[in-house]
This record gives C-alpha cells, structure tokens and sequence, in this order.
C-alpha cells in the first residue's frame, strides 16, 4: 500500500477539488460543465504521460510544450479530408511527434547531451518550425472527428474515456515487460541496470520516443478541441506538465511514478485553475492563488520525508 | 579437459594506467577458483572483463576453446557467464521480484510470465532468503538481504560461469554457509565459480584451487590446501611481512579512567530495546552479533542520524542532547563515524580525494592548516595512503585506500570517539592490518573506539571487549579469556554456552 500513497493522496486532493470545482460552478454538476472539464484536462494530462516517460529515465523534457505545439500546427494542416486521409493525417501527426522524441533520445543517449539542455535546444527548434508553418493561429480538422472526440457518449465525456483507454493501455505492460521495467531500471539506478543487462540505450530511447507520442496525442487534441493549429501553445505545458508529473507522485530523481499518477496531477492543475475561474477572485489575483495551491499540494505530497525514521532515509530518496 | 574459459596474454589498462598484465588463467567446468590479491591486484578488472564491463586490451579470452569478445554485460550473460558484483547490481526503486524478473533471460511477446515469479522465490529459498519478500523495494532491504537477493538474481541466470566478488561480505557465518552450500551444488552441477574473497575462512571451505594475484599479475595457481595462510598471505604482498592484529596493551590495574562514551538504557524502535555501554579512552570496544540485531542502529544513533532516540548518551562526562551528524562532529562532544557504505556514504566519488580529505572539516578554524597540506600530509603518511596524484577522483582509489581516505577525513577533526561500521569491509590483507594498527595507536593517544563489525576475527583478536547484540539488546559482554571465537559465536546465536561468559 505504501508504494500507492502518494497517489492515493494525489486521488483524493482531485477528488476534493473537484467537488469544490463544481460547487463554485454556476450550472453544478452536469454532463457538459464534466465534459469541457474532461476536454481541458486531458490536453494537460496527456503532455504529463509525455513528461512521465522522460522523467521516468532521469530525464527532463523542456520541448513538450513545443512538441505540441508543432504537432498541433502539423495537424491543422493534416487532419482533414475523406476519413482514410483524416486518419493517415493524425497517424502522420504521431509519427512527426516519435520522430521528436527520438530526435531527443539520440541527442541525449548517443551524444551524451544533458537531457535539460538537449531538450531546451530541440524546444527551440520545435517552437520555430510551429511558428513558421503557421505564423498566425489557423487552419482546418475535420468537423467531425473534432466533435466527436469532444462531445459525450451516453452523458461519459468522450475524452475521459479516450484517456482513460490510452491509460490504461500504457500502464498496464509498463511494470510487466522487459522494456517497461528496463525505464524504471534504468531511472533507477542506470549503472546496477547495465550490470543487469538491462538494454540502456533501447529503454532511454524508447521513453524519449513514448514521450513524443504524447506529446503528439496532447497536439491532436488540442486540435480537436479548439479546430486551429496555434504555434502560441507551447508555454501552457511544458512546465505544467512537469508539475502535474511531480504532483501525481512522479519522482524528479526517475525510476518512480506511473502514466495514472501524471494524468491524476494533470487533472489536478486543471480543476484548480478552473475553480480559480469561477470562485470571484479577481483574475488578477488568480495566478497567485493558483500558485498558492500548487506549492501546498506539493509540500503535502513531500511530507513523506518529514516522517522519517532516520535523517538518512532523507537522502536516500 | 577443456577449461572453460581460457585467458591468454590479457592486459587491461585504464588510460596509461596497467590494471592487468599479460594473464593466463584457465578456468574449469566444476571448479570453484578463488582468486587472492591485495586492492589493486587486478581482480576486479579481471572480474570486470569476463562479465563483459570492460574489454582487454590485448590478448583474448576463449569460452570453451573459441576464441570470443564480451561487448557488454548483456552478451556475457547470454553466454552463462554472470557477475555478482560488490557494488550491487540491484535497482532500488524496483520490488525484489522485479529485479529478480530483469535478470530473466525469457518473456513472452515481452511480458513476463507468471511462473517466473516462482522462480524468482525458489531461488531465494536456494540461498536462504525466505524471509525477503518479493513485493518490497530492494532499497527498504538491509545490505545483508540485498546480497542474498543478488546471488538470488544470478542463480536465475543459470550461469555456466559464476563471478562471486566478496559476495557474502555482509552476511553473517550461518547465512553465508548457506551460500556456500549452494556454491557446492553447483560446482557438483558441473559450473565453474570464480570467488573472491578477503576471508581465508571462506577461501578454505570452498575453494578446489587458489590463484593469486599481485600488481595486475598472475602470481601462481595452487590446489587449495596445498599452501599455509603464511604462505599464501605472503605471495599476495610479495616480500613484505605483516603482523596482521597489533597487540593489545596490558590492562593497567585499578578501575582505569572514567568512561569517555557511556551510553544508558538506549532505545529506538523495535531495533534498540534498552543499551547499555561504555568506552574509556584508550580502548577499542566491538559490537558483534548476527546481522540487524540493532547493532548497526546503535552506530547511527551515537552519531544522530537516526530520529526518536530514547535514552542517555554521556560524552566525556557531559550529557548529549538532540544530536545531528553536524552536531556530533562539533569540537564537542567530538564523535566521527566511518560508515557502512564508503561508496555511498563515506565518500564523495565524484570529488577529488584532498576535497574528500577536507570535506569533514570545512567548517573548523584551522582548514588553512589544512588547505596548506601539513595536517593532511602527515595523516596520509600514517595511514599509508598510495595514491597518484591528491587531485586525482577519490573513485580511482583501491577500496583499501578508499576507505583510508574516510578515516582520514575524520581523523582530521581529532575526534574523542571514533565510531567504526565494518571498516575493513571487502578491503585488502595489507589495508586491513594497516588499519588495525592505526586503530590501535588511535586508542593508544587516547581515543575512545567502538567498532562494530561483521568480521568475527576481527572483533577476537583486535577489540579489548565485544558486546554482542541479540534482538536489540547487548546479550553477552566477552573480555579477557572470554573473548574468543567460539563465545562470540555462542553468544551471536544467543546459545546457553554464554553462561560461562562475564554477564552484561
């Protein structure tokens, strides 16, 4: 049990915040107000998945948001059409976001690039070929497919489920495969994993490349959700990812934390600046409470430290 | 027969640096080969060669008469060579089960299968590791099942050639006989074990043949039995000799001085139920026992590391109070410990070996002194410390060295007590008596020395008193005549024999 606290606790902030979310909302619980919650959210929670697998190998990954980005503007121009052309587009859409996060992998594995200053360079990149492909916000994506991804099935938002599927999928062969443990290996202790035999290079590589694929779902949705490709999106969540991921119970020193935990932190940020939206703050005074939040719920989920049995258990982290 | 595996003329250097020299060394199927050398002798890198970390410089290595080149630990494994390594290959955010299940060499369409995890508990149970459980991170384990579990892992590699480098140095004599019990079977298996070890103790019960090695040499190969330890000791250091313990002072008559660390109905968890000690100056006091009887809590209690401590801790007369590491090392009350792990805890391997000398220090006034060197220089001269450059990593160091440079770093503060875990843990013949005799001239000035320790040898023959700890309480007191072997053991396992010994 103690191996899910963290999360557990990340559940139970979210579910708290949430019921204060749809208290202070002014339509209450219904299912549009949980489906544009739900269609907020999942962006976040998907560029957190993308943040969880490069963290998960020691690593840190500053083009997320750029990554998005490029993947968002790749998709105002690809994700039209006959379905078959809808369809070969968001998969073409993917494969630019593997071919970023590879881009990232090789650059940290094979030249030995710090991960922080590799992916601010890759960022960069990323950011301007957005900005060049698509100067001003525009763009078409197939009505269709939009409002079908962002409406509801039977009153359960589409997103949710959608997320809830890709979750699981990526969860569950995570801790039950070779190459999925090998990420938690190898974040954990890169020098016992290559004494294991763990193949480093092929478990960095396919994080890195994990992460651009969700980078690339985020891109996707975003979308669908507001029908443009903006290259002005990146800064929303690069940093955000990284703070859902360490709300949500993934460990910044690697090898520990799950995709659910990243989504769970996600969900988390979202529900507290959208409660900010509708609590009477003043907008003005809305970041700082924003930031307020965040720095509690962090402390909180570092309480474990505090607890120790002994100061070296501190470090040992 | 063909060995098999066959070194020829293999020479390993690191930089300019040589490690090994031109080696020979022929390895057979249902051997167990131990191979002897002082820190520095080349044993780790030859270990390193076969399990495929480093690869030869010159000459080749042939596996069953073909010649072959290990890329990567991956590919010698593949090959049923397998290294159980000192530095512990275990991932400590994964379950025991999951590293267990990283070292399997079979999944299907990826995914591991559920009869795999009885494997991994059935290899456990081989080497006597029952009691760990498969669902616990390996970094809650003590060192002690951390080893277990690594020989665990390398059984479930089914190797054809098995590494054991001081495999069992944390484990206690029963726990370790167990291991060798299973060395044993697989020898009858047909494998070949290489074994490194420090301890003659282990060395005899299971070696079939002894190679020594000497500066990145192969000295000699022998059937074991054939040399006397003299002997052996004496083609391991070349010409020197050694008196391996110093001797001990007579005890001078009367009550002697007050005590300089006295501890009182000292508690903590379950670990420390009610302790009782004292160590005057000038004397070095063991603390034995089986492994996690709260031997190793008590060392970090005296120094504050650990939270919660019920009970008096008196130094010099004068009673501490809410101790931390920074504050134990204070002029006052004076304590220095030399931790379990000099990798990880002793050590900044990063840092060079004068920022490790200095590291201690910092704060105190006279760092000029020892920015200039007179302090460190005499300090490095008494311990022997060889080393190339005080610029150079203190990672390059032999563990012998290194662990003189962790003494060092606390000597430095002239501490009244000095409080050692396992300090000669996995080190050399000559390091070790080095060490012992400083230990003893250290007493000599006047310190105050507890020792804790897993070496039974070590605790008879250097300590004037060993306390031995069963369940978190100190079980037996042997001194004079009764410290000896055979009470220590008694008294570890908490045996009626201990009857005969000074009650605690």
């Amino acid at each position: 049990m103690r191996k899910y606290r963290a999360l557990l606790l990340a559940v139970f902030a979210l579910a708290l915040l949430f019921s204060l979310f749809i208290s202070l909302h002014p339509r209450g619980f219904s299912v549009y107000v949980v489906t544009i919650w739900s269609n907020q959210g999942i962006l976040l929670a998907l560029a957190a998945i993308a943040q969880f697998f490069v963290i998960l190998v020691r690593g840190i990954d500053l083009s997320v948001g750029p990554i998005v980005a490029l993947t968002n503007v790749a998709a105002s121009y690809l994700v039209h059409g006959t379905p078959a052309a809808t369809a070969l587009g968001a998969l073409a859409v993917i494969a630019l976001g593997v071919v970023c996060g590879l881009a990232n992998g090789t650059a940290v594995v094979f030249a030995g690039v710090q991960p922080i200053v590799a992916t601010l360079a890759s960022g960069a990149i990323f950011g301007g070929l957005a900005l060049l492909l698509r100067p001003v916000p525009g763009g078409t994506i197939d009505d269709a497919l939009s409002d079908m991804m962002t409406y509801d099935i039977h009153g359960i938002p589409t997103a949710l489920v959608i997320l809830i599927a890709v979750t699981a999928a990526v969860t569950w062969p995570l801790r039950r495969t070779r190459l999925g443990l090998s990420m938690y290996a190898v974040g954990s202790a890169e020098a016992a994993a290559f004494l294991t035999g763990t193949r480093v290079a092929a478990a960095k590589l396919l994080a890195y490349a994990l992460g651009g694929v969700f980078a690339s779902l985020a891109g996707l949705y975003v979308a669908m959700v507001t029908e443009t490709g903006d290259a002005g999106i990146a800064p929303a969540y690069t940093l955000n990812s990284i703070a859902a991921a360490v709300l949500g119970g993934v460990s910044l020193s690697g090898g520990i934390g799950s995709p659910v935990g990243a989504v769970v932190g996600a969900f988390i940020l979202k529900t507290v600046s959208s409660a900010m939206f509708f609590s009477g703050l003043p907008p003005l005074a809305q970041p700082f409470f924003e930031g307020l939040v965040l720095a509690i719920a962090i402390v909180i989920s570092a309480l474990g430290t505090v607890r120790a049995r002994s100061r070296l258990a501190v470090y040992e982290r | 027969m063909t060995p098999l595996v066959r070194l020829r003329g293999i020479s390993k250097h690191y930089g300019g640096v040589p490690a090994l020299t031109d080696v020979d060394l022929d390895v057979y199927p249902g051997e167990v080969h131990a191979i002897l050398g002082e820190n520095g002798a080349g044993k780790s890198t030859l270990m390193k060669l076969l399990a495929g970390v480093v690869q030869p410089s010159t000459g080749h290595i042939e596996l069953n008469g073909k010649p072959i080149l290990f890329a990567s630990p991956r590919a010698a494994a593949a090959q049923g060579l397998v290294c159980m390594f000192q530095e512990l290959s275990l991932i400590p955010d994964l379950s025991v089960a999951e590293n267990m299940l990283l070292a399997h060499a079979t999944t299907r369409l990826g995914f591991f299968r559920r009869a795999q995890l009885r494997d991994a508990a059935t290899a456990l149970a081989r080497v006597g590791a029952e009691h760990v459980p498969l669902e616990v991170p390996v970094r809650a384990l003590s060192l002690a099942d951390r080893q277990l579990t690594e020989i665990a892992k390398a059984l479930m590699k089914r190797p054809r050639l098995l590494i054991l480098d001081e495999a069992t140095s944390a484990l206690t004599r029963e726990r370790a006989e167990r291991v060798f019990a299973v060395v044993r079977e697989m020898r009858a298996e047909g494998a070949a074990i290489l074994f490194i070890s420090h301890r003659f103790a282990e060395v005899d019960a299971l070696a079939d043949r002894i190679s020594v090695f000497r500066n990145g040499r192969h000295v000699e190969t022998f059937a074991a039995g054939s040399r006397s330890h003299e002997e052996i000791v004496a083609l391991m250091i070349g010409q020197r000799l050694v008196e391996f313990y110093p001797p001990r002072p007579l005890l001078p008559a009367g009550p002697g001085p007050a005590p300089m660390l006295s501890v009182r109905g000292l508690a903590w968890q379950d670990d420390i139920r009610g302790v009782d000690l004292d160590v005057r100056p000038g004397e070095i006091v063991g603390i034995g026992g089986l492994e996690g009887q709260g031997q190793q809590a008590l060392m970090l209690a005296l120094f504050g590391v650990l939270i919660g401590v019920r009970g008096e801790i008196t130094i010099a007369g004068r009673r501490v109070r809410k101790l931390t590491p920074y504050r134990a090392k204070a002029p006052w009350p004076g304590l220095a410990l030399v931790p379990q792990d000099r990798k990880s805890e002793g050590l900044i391997l990063d840092l060079s070996i004068i920022e490790n000398l200095r590291l201690a220090a910092l704060d105190r006034a006279h760092f000029s002194s020892l920015a200039n060197g007179g302090a460190v220089q005499r300090l490095i001269e008494r311990l022997g410390l060889v080393y190339r450059r005080l610029d150079d990593p203190v990672s390059t160091l032999s563990g012998g060295n290194q662990q003189k440079v962790v003494l060092a770093k606390w000597l430095l503060l002239a501490p009244r007590c000095l409080l050692l875990v396992d300090p000669t843990r996995g080190i050399d013949v000559g390091a070790k008596s080095q060490i012992y005799t400083l230990l003893r001239e250290l007493a000599g000035d006047g310190m105050a020395i507890l020792l804790q320790s897993t070496d039974q040898e070590e605790l008879v023959h250097l300590c004037d008193r060993v306390h031995v700890f069963y369940r978190g309480r100190v079980n037996a007191v042997l001194e004079g005549a009764g410290l000896a072997s055979e009470m220590l053991i008694a008294a570890c396992m908490n045996l009626p024999t201990t009857a005969t010994v000074t009650p605690a």
